[in-house]
């Protein structure tokens, strides 16, 4: 993991002090809540139906176990006793005063947390790979990149008043967990057929109201230029991105208004006057952040795994849980835990202070003292020997968090929705809940097989909902909540926008038809191999849409 | 509004002249439009002259004659509005310009530091807790910085990192 110099500590330390000193002002009335709205979203402060929320850094979703006990006791002593993980990787505490904020901050700093750049019109928080570092089918560690991008980025003299907010998403592996595809720059480290790295630059993805899949403007740009090319991306950005209305302003819809062409050719040239000057990152300094990231020392185990295997023939619930919840390592005997946040019944990406001591506890003694936050909100133990798993799984059981549903129906992306969101227009947590207790019966759920359901309460779409197998979009119609369905989306590496199936839902009716759509898939599917996105892409969308207002 | 250069309020030497307005004998600053319109009669004068761009202007058709100008100033409409920071960057990097660069408009006191760093060198600002904070010098930010400016002056160079990485003042 990377540490904190001394150069670092006194970036966050005069940061929060600054910040400190704004929350100060805003008290006293010296600022008006208009004047400290940008310095507040600059430092992660949200202003929210009930309270002031506050989301918290998690540079590309990787937290050591003392980070993971810190929020764990922020949660008990500031906030209602629980946390949120968000689809950018993040934690959110809803319920904050703001004359605590000050001390939240001094405290986060203590474990070299801070909240910088987790909103505003900016350069966020980078995101990457949950499984970064760990994955069997990784080409590079995406980690030092993100950590690079995230230093350069960090109180950018001239990016920090963009026409709109600004996400960088960094993979590591064809198989992309960090949907790429869907931010303003995406990254997929790659290697050459000469044994060099570089990126494929993907600009102009996103989400909202206005869906995107990113273009690629190169597809090998060696990686100490990676500074410059963004610099240049942003420089274009900050000129000519929209500033005339907000809903036009991220760069996906610059992309679209200039063409393709066009934007490369700008980005190129811009790119050319900058290029092997100071932002090359010399090798030494690579090397230098590479060293954060090296495999930790792993302990001897049987390439046999004898527990590991013996567990699952003795106790046919963990041998579920194992099956879906453990992703192939690099290292022979080691697996990547995927911990579910998504319990039947349960708001999707929350987890009590203690479900976040217990998960700290199991990785500082199991897992070489790393935790990851995926998109997907849930929590990953990236590097476990297999044959230490049925421990690990007799305590996950204990603290409720054994679920293993993970990347079925019931492992649901939800946005906060109208329960928490000035933006909202309909709840998305009760929709998610009352899914995934229709859908409760495990055996049912792995019948369905690999199915990504995602819900947003608006069309700003933080619940991701346009890359979703099935996506649940919650509108406003005359003050009621209805919910639109789209179908075929997705986040990977195939990424698709999810066409929608037609009228919405009422509240009430929403449940039945996401349980139609997957009756239909599961009556035409050729075989149970054929997951539901391969169905409905070779179907399309008239045998559901015909199942949903036909029938 | 006051002026504010080199960490102090200063008179300004400058007039602003109306397009129609028959310039003075000072240094006068004038539009894009006016440049661009009376370029040779302007260049001819005897006195510093200045550009005023606003917001959304840029350097199209002006580029060969940057360096004609005494200072050039970059209107902030709002402080959200960050497009002068890169026009900044611009004029400093790309077109080796060394005259003055001012902020002109809404700025407040938390986007001094970053207006310094991005090449400009004096601001004349209409929010008042900023002319306050300024006035009280109260407008230092955050003093480590992880990319390279305008104003770095390139004194520190760790051995291996990249040199603009560990500035600090």
């Amino acid at each position: 993991m990377y540490r904190y110099d001394e150069f670092d500590h006194r970036f966050v330390m005069e940061r929060t002090k600054e910040f400190a000193g704004q929350v100060t002002r805003r008290l006293s009335g010296e600022l008006s809540e208009e004047q400290f709205r940008p310095l507040r979203l600059m430092n992660g402060v949200y202003l929210q139906l009930h309270a002031y929320m506050l989301r918290i850094a998690i540079p590309y979703g990787t937290l050591s176990s003392r980070q993971l006990r810190k929020l764990a006791d922020i949660a008990r002593r500031y906030d209602r006793d629980y946390g949120h993980f968000t689809t950018r990787q993040n934690l959110q505490f809803n319920w904050i005063k703001l004359a605590d904020m000050p001390a939240i901050l001094a405290e986060l700093a203590e474990v070299e947390m801070h909240a910088i750049q987790t909103s505003g019109n900016c350069i966020r928080n980078v995101t990457a790979d949950h499984f970064a570092g760990a994955a069997a089918d990784e080409i590079a560690d995406p980690r030092p990149w993100a950590e690079i991008i995230r230093q350069w980025s960090s109180l950018h003299p001239e990016f920090s008043f963009l026409p709109r907010k600004f996400k960088v998403a960094v993979t590591g592996a064809a198989k992309d967990r960090a949907a790429i595809q869907v931010h303003d720059i995406g990254l997929e480290l790659k290697r050459n057929d000469k044994g060099e790295n570089g990126f494929a630059v993907w600009v102009g993805g996103g989400q909202g109201r206005t869906p995107m899949i990113a273009k690629k403007l190169t597809d090998f740009l060696p990686e100490s230029d990676i500074l410059a090319y963004c610099d240049a991306i942003l420089r274009v950005y900050n000129l000519e991105g929209r500033r005339d209305n907000k809903y036009k302003a991220r760069i996906k819809i610059l992309v679209h208004e200039m063409g393709e062409e066009e934007m490369r050719a700008a980005v190129e040239k811009e790119f050319a006057a900058i290029r092997g000057k100071t932002l090359t990152v010399p090798a030494p300094e690579i090397a230098r952040i590479n060293a954060y990231f090296a495999p930790p020392a792993y302990q001897l185990c049987d390439p046999a795994t004898p527990v590991f295997v013996a567990a699952q023939a003795a106790d046919s619930q963990f041998r579920m849980f194992a099956e879906r919840n453990v992703t192939p390592h690099k290292q022979p005997g080691y697996g990547v835990l995927t911990i579910s946040l998504k319990p039947v019944g349960g708001p999707p990406g929350d987890a009590t202070s203690s479900q976040m001591d217990r998960i700290a506890d199991l990785a500082e003694r199991y897992g070489h003292d790393e935790i990851r936050v995926s998109h997907e909100q849930n929590l990953v133990l990236p590097h476990v020997r297999l044959d230490d798993l049925p421990a690990i799984h007799a305590s996950l059981i204990e603290g409720g968090l054994a679920t293993a549903n993970a990347g079925l129906i019931t492992d649901i992306i939800a946005c906060p929705g109208l329960d928490y969101c000035t933006l909202a227009n309909a709840r998305s947590i009760p929709v998610a809940q009352r899914i995934s207790e229709r859908f409760a019966d495990i055996a049912r759920q792995r019948d369905i097989g690999d199915l990504k359901l995602k819900i947003s309460g608006c069309i700003n779409a933080c619940g991701h909902h346009h890359v979703g197998h099935i996506g649940i979009l919650g509108v406003d119609r005359k003050g009621e909540e209805f919910y639109q369905i789209t179908l075929g989306g997705s986040g990977d590496e195939t990424c698709a926008i999810g066409e929608i199936a037609g009228r919405g839902f009422s509240s009430d009716e929403i449940v039945g038809a996401v349980e139609t759509v997957v009756d239909t898939y599961l009556k035409l599917r050729q075989t149970p191999q054929e997951d539901f996105l391969a169905a409905y892409r070779r179907l399309g969308s008239a045998p559901f849409q015909e199942a949903l207002y036909v029938a | 509004m006051p002026l504010y250069r080199n960490g102090q309020f200063v008179s300004d030497d400058w007039s602003f002249a109306d397009d129609n307005e028959i310039l003075g004998a000072g240094p006068s600053v004038v539009s894009k439009a006016r440049f661009l319109q009376d370029r040779d009669g302007l260049l001819a004068r005897n006195a510093p002259l200045g550009l005023v761009l606003q917001a959304g202007e840029n350097f199209t058709d002006i580029e060969e004659d940057l360096l004609h100008f005494a200072m050039i100033v970059l209107t902030l409409p709002k402080f959200t509005d960050g497009r002068a920071y890169s026009l900044a960057y611009l004029l400093r990097d790309r077109y080796d310009f060394s005259g003055e660069i001012r902020a002109r408009g809404d700025v407040l006191r938390d986007q001094v530091s970053f207006l310094l760093r991005a090449g400009f060198d004096s601001l004349e600002v209409s929010n008042e807790p900023t002319i306050r904070a300024l006035a009280a010098g109260d407008v230092k930010g955050v003093s480590v910085r992880y990319q390279p400016a305008a104003d770095d002056t390139g004194d520190t160079s760790p051995e291996g990192a990249r040199p603009w990485l560990r500035l600090a003042r």
